[in-house]
């Protein structure tokens, strides 16, 4: 029940097949019996049990939803009416939520039933998922190993068949870096695709959501249904949302793939090297066509991200202050040190160490030179975009220089924690849509996953590229061994 | 560029993050490396190039004036930390 | 011995008249109880985001046009990040870099000489809530009904050199927002706020002194004394050799003098970038020409009319045009009345502003509508009641006794113009009073009055006066 793709799944309910509230029953079974992944913060069984039963009662009505009675993880990001909202963090760690967000909404519409919520790292910062208040993930494929971040909670689950899909969210590569990690599909679509409301920002202009699943396919129907417009978020984008499972298997014969230099050079280990190489001849056999293309800002992108993002961050996390919601401190003589010893106390080092970046960045006097610098650069990265999708349909290449790294491994060397993200940061920067897919395994038996970077709200054509892949391969389907059954 | 002491102090109170010394060395020492790793920036000249703050060359969209939320205090101060008679509470402000 | 010339800049925070915030959608109403107008993203719940709302930049444009400044198509919201607990995000979203409004100017008038004074910029922003500080077990409750709320905040040129002229160039420009009824003015309530910034400087010399900031100050009295307070005590300091520090001081109603804020001098280093939840503000030709066209006749404009128009005199024009309702009123009146525009004028500024002041109203609640008083004005040019009767009326009427008309039927109070009846009366008058006649006729011309008064008495004020005078003389000088 749990390796069923979604469209699989919603056939089993729709036919009545198979109840919701089965199917919800049993990922809440696996998910306590695999709790030692700790990849979910908070499960509502009860509240599970009860959005199955009226999903259960639409499909009888016959008036269901494409994904009504579908049981789906959210990262603890999404704030979620009636339910702890933590976003990995001590200062949120009592925060009930008193609204949805519009993720949250535009599912619970279609009578998805929410699983529960999932662990990532604190405030969505981190690439291991090790910052999180919470404590860390282990990576299914590897318990020694990090399930990567800050969406760890949300692959790992997928991964291991604890929840049909997920919802994350990608900043810097938050979604593609930890599908690629634990062997699932991990979309971040365009910026300004999918509303940002009410999910608990970390850097505004950069921040996405976007599905972890099984497969292309789970991913183009979890997107569609959350997709959109929104008034409620002055980002998003206001145009029509395609069909995405429309052209899925559409011929890419003649398109034109573009292979970034700067994504195959030093740094990248062999094996992902070679298993993209793999992935790179089946599209090739399929008569698309393989071209270099230059991204000469690429070495950039980190240095450039590690200032915005921060700076954003620092004021985004200014209204943690105890005040109106969450953690307070418990001693304290004064305001200054009431904010200062809450702040202290409710924030872990990886958001303290990002604070104190940002409120460096833009103090008066550096402004100039890190900010406004940065700024700048980041306009250079989105015009190589541009430039080469003047030549190439998408750009591919590895999602991660490695496999998933062991915990602990890096949590004392933040430089080498950041370079983690070296390939995924650049279409967070230039606002474009990119998927991660698993394109096989490496020698230690690792996931390796293959980064499709498209050109601006071209996520149909994203898609079809993966799911061509995932109809000649299996390497999606794989499971971690031990969750096979 | 490395940062001293007095100067991860004085970020650590525009942040309001209370540090005790040896957390201030710590974080001078880390952020002092990562403002060098940052620094890489500088080998690309962006004279004359336009700041991009936003992904899309979008506009502010403006909504209609029009009231559409009621009276939530109840719900929202059920998860405040200190309330009374409809207020948020804090530690006395000296003005 | 040195003579010293200040140097003012005023920054005036406008809350404008939006139903709804400025980022959104709930209520702006004042005093509701506290938080209850307060939504998710006014509290800063996490994950809300800012929508901006039209009518505020349609009322930034409209004062831009007004104050013929530029209007920035691009304007671009920043934040400015400082920690308070009124300021729930952490952050104020306001204007830095890239103002809707740029430079534009304001003319004031003081002693009958004209000034122009230059407007720097106006920027549209956020209000903060409010700090409470009764005490609550020794705590400040904080209110955020007022978090934002829009503002304009409209920054001078220091082009002013003395309180009087800080003052004229702010009532300029309360006059000016309600016209373009844009902000409802009320001082009390906090609408309509001021800062100054002062400082002087030697006669002669361009550079200017160290400035210090008055904040908050609530009213046009205040406004014009703290002011002329500050200026003695810098005069005083560096008269002794002292410096001026560069800080915020407050004014104190209560002793009359400002003291320094400290506990706001706290290093501010406010790391405005530009809001990434918030695109740039594009406002179209079309959008700008639509406000243009929406523009009211505004007040300068209006009094020139007036002087042109009505043959007012410059002080009458003046006080006409205060405000829009007191225009209105009397252009309503005028237009009603086959008086003269002078007498409504006069009306006016006597006997309604009188009834106003002294119940402290404002001319949208007189009880006496711009109509009744044309009417009444009417009934002392058709002769049916004198000046005095009149005013008699209007008092009534100011009670609510009912309409001119009802009121003369009612009372009885209709001149008397009958020639026969008036010499009638008068007659009996004179045969009462040999000796004043004869007083009269020895020269003492003014037991005049004394006759007169007789025959109102005999009529009960109601004869017609100029007839009385006029057959009494006839009468007398025969």
């Amino acid at each position: 029940m749990h390796t069923k793709s979604l469209t699989e799944l919603s056939i089993d309910l729709i036919q009545q097949k198979l109840s919701s509230t089965e199917l919800t029953q049993h990922f809440l079974e696996r998910i306590d019996l695999h709790r030692q992944l700790n990849a979910f913060i908070t499960v509502d069984a009860e509240r599970a049990l009860d959005q199955a039963r009226a999903a259960d009662r639409r499909l009888g009505r016959g008036t269901p939803a494409p994904l009504t009675g579908i049981p789906i993880a959210h990262k603890d990001i999404f704030c979620t009416e009636g339910m702890l909202t933590s976003c990995g963090s001590r200062i949120l760690s009592n925060f009930v939520s008193p609204y949805n967000a519009t993720m949250i909404e535009k599912l619970r519409q279609q009578d998805t039933v929410i699983l529960g919520k999932t662990n990532m790292d604190e405030f969505a910062m981190g690439s291991s998922n090790e910052t999180s208040y919470y404590g860390p993930v282990a990576n299914p494929w590897d318990e020694s190993r990090v399930p990567g971040g800050s969406s760890g909670g949300s692959a790992a689950a997928v991964s291991a068949g604890l929840a049909p899909a997920a919802t994350g969210t990608d900043t810097g590569g938050s979604i593609r870096q930890p599908a690629s990690f634990c062997g699932v599909t991990g979309f971040k679509p365009s910026y300004g695709r999918v509303s940002r409301y009410g999910m608990v920002a970390f850097a505004s202009s950069l921040d996405q959501a976007g599905p972890l699943t099984r497969s292309a396919q789970d991913a183009a129907l979890l997107l569609q249904a959350t997709a959109g417009f929104d008034p409620r978020d002055s980002t998003s984008v206001d145009r029509e949302t395609p069909d995405y499972t429309a052209t899925l298997t559409a011929d890419i014969s003649g398109l034109k793939i573009g292979l970034p230099k700067q994504y195959f050079g030093q740094g990248l280990d062999g094996q992902v090297e070679l298993v993209v190489r793999e992935a790179l001849a089946h599209y090739e056999a399929l008569g698309a066509r393989l071209m270099d293309v230059d991204l000469p800002n690429s070495a950039l992108c980190v240095p450039c991200y590690y200032v915005l993002a921060p700076s954003e961050a620092s004021s985004n996390l200014s209204r943690f202050d105890g005040v109106r919601y969450g953690y307070r401190t418990q001693q304290y003589d004064d305001l200054t040190q009431m904010y200062a010893k809450t702040r202290a106390e409710g924030f872990g080092a990886e958001v303290k160490r990002r604070i104190m970046i940002g409120t460096y960045a833009l103090s008066a006097g550096y402004y100039d030179a890190y900010y406004l610098k940065a700024q700048k650069l980041r306009r250079l990265i989105a015009d190589d975009f541009r430039r080469a999708f003047e030549q190439c349909d998408v750009i591919m290449g590895p999602t991660t220089p490695t496999t998933a790294f062991t915990l602990g491994e890096k949590t004392d060397d933040p430089i080498a924690m950041y370079l983690n993200d070296i390939y995924t940061i650049s279409a967070n920067l230039a606002g474009l849509p990119a998927i991660s897919i698993p394109a096989g395994l490496s020698g230690d038996g690792m996931p390796v996953g293959l980064h499709i970077i498209g050109r601006y709200f071209d996520e149909p054509q994203i898609l079809n590229f993966a799911h061509r892949l995932q109809m000649g391969t299996d390497w999606h389907r794989r499971s971690p061994p031990g969750y096979t059954s | 560029m490395a940062l001293d002491h007095q100067t991860v102090r004085e970020i650590a109170e525009l942040a309001h993050l209370e540090l005790d010394d040896s957390e201030i060395d710590q974080h001078a020492d880390e952020l002092s490396r990562i403002l060098g790793f940052i620094e890489q920036m500088n080998q690309v000249d962006t004279t004359g190039v336009e700041p991009l703050a936003h992904p899309h060359d979008g506009r502010l969209r403006l909504r209609d004036d029009q009231v559409t939320e009621s009276d939530q205090r109840a719900s929202f101060q059920r998860i405040a930390p200190a309330t009374e008679a409809g207020l948020y509470l804090v530690p006395r402000v000296i003005e | 011995m040195t003579t010293w010339e200040p140097v003012i800049g005023l920054e005036v925070h406008v809350q404008l008249l939006t139903r709804s915030k400025i980022f959104s959608g709930a209520a702006t109403r004042f005093g509701s109880a506290p938080n209850t107008q307060a939504c998710a993203v006014d509290i800063a719940l996490p994950g809300v985001l800012p929508v901006m709302n039209s009518e505020a930049a349609r009322m930034a444009v409209k004062f831009g046009l007004a104050v013929a400044a530029r209007i920035n198509q691009t304007s671009i919201f920043a934040r400015k990040n400082y920690f308070y607990p009124d300021l729930p995000k952490g952050y104020q979203i306001s204007q830095y870099e890239l103002p809707i409004v740029g430079g534009g100017h304001l003319t004031i008038s003081t002693n009958g000489n004209d000034k122009r004074i230059g407007i720097t910029r106006a920027h549209l922003e956020e209000d903060a809530g409010k700090s409470l500080h009764e005490d609550y077990h020794g705590m400040t409750g904080i209110d955020l009904n007022r978090a934002g709320t829009p503002l304009l905040e409209i920054v001078s040129e220091p082009d002013m050199r003395s309180p009087q002229e800080a003052i004229a160039y702010l009532k300029k420009l309360h006059t000016l927002v309600r016209y373009l009824e844009i902000c409802d003015g009320n001082m009390q309530e906090g609408s309509f706020r001021c800062d100054a910034n002062v400082s002087i400087r030697p006669l002669g010399q361009t550079e200017l002194g160290t400035r210090t900031e008055l904040k908050n100050i609530n009213s046009f009295r205040f406004i014009e004394r703290a002011i002329q307070y500050e200026i003695e005590r810098q005069i005083e300091i560096l008269e002794d050799g002292g410096q001026i520090i560069q800080e915020t001081r407050l004014y104190d109603p209560d002793r009359n003098e400002t003291r320094s804020m400290r506990s706001k001098e706290e290093a501010h280093d406010y790391r405005y970038f530009p809001d990434p939840d918030l695109p740039p503000m594009i406002l179209h030709d079309d959008f700008i020409d639509s406000v243009r066209n929406s523009l009211p006749e505004l007040p300068d404009a209006k009094k020139q009319r007036f002087i042109e128009q009505y043959g007012l005199n410059d002080e009458d024009a003046v006080q006409l045009t205060a405000t829009k309702e007191l225009a209105d009123y009397f252009e309503t009146a005028t237009s009603a009345t086959q008086g003269s525009a002078k007498t409504v004028a006069n009306w006016i500024a006597g006997e309604l502003s009188g009834y106003l002041n002294k119940e402290n109203k404002d001319i949208t609640e007189s009880p006496v509508g711009a109509g009744q008083l044309a009417t009444l004005i009417d009934r002392i040019h058709d002769r049916t009641i004198s000046g005095k009767i009149a005013k008699e009326i209007f008092e009534s009427m100011w009670n609510g006794e009912g309409d001119t008309d009802t009121i003369i039927e009612k009372k009885g109070l209709k001149q008397i113009t009958d020639a026969g009846a008036i010499e009638k009366i008068i007659d009996e008058v004179l045969a009462k009073s040999e000796k004043q006649q004869e007083q009269y006729k020895s020269g003492q011309t003014k037991v005049f009055g004394y006759f007169v008064g007789q025959v109102m008495k005999a009529t009960k004020g109601k004869a017609n006066p100029q007839q009385v005078n006029e057959i009494l003389k006839r009468k007398l000088d025969a």
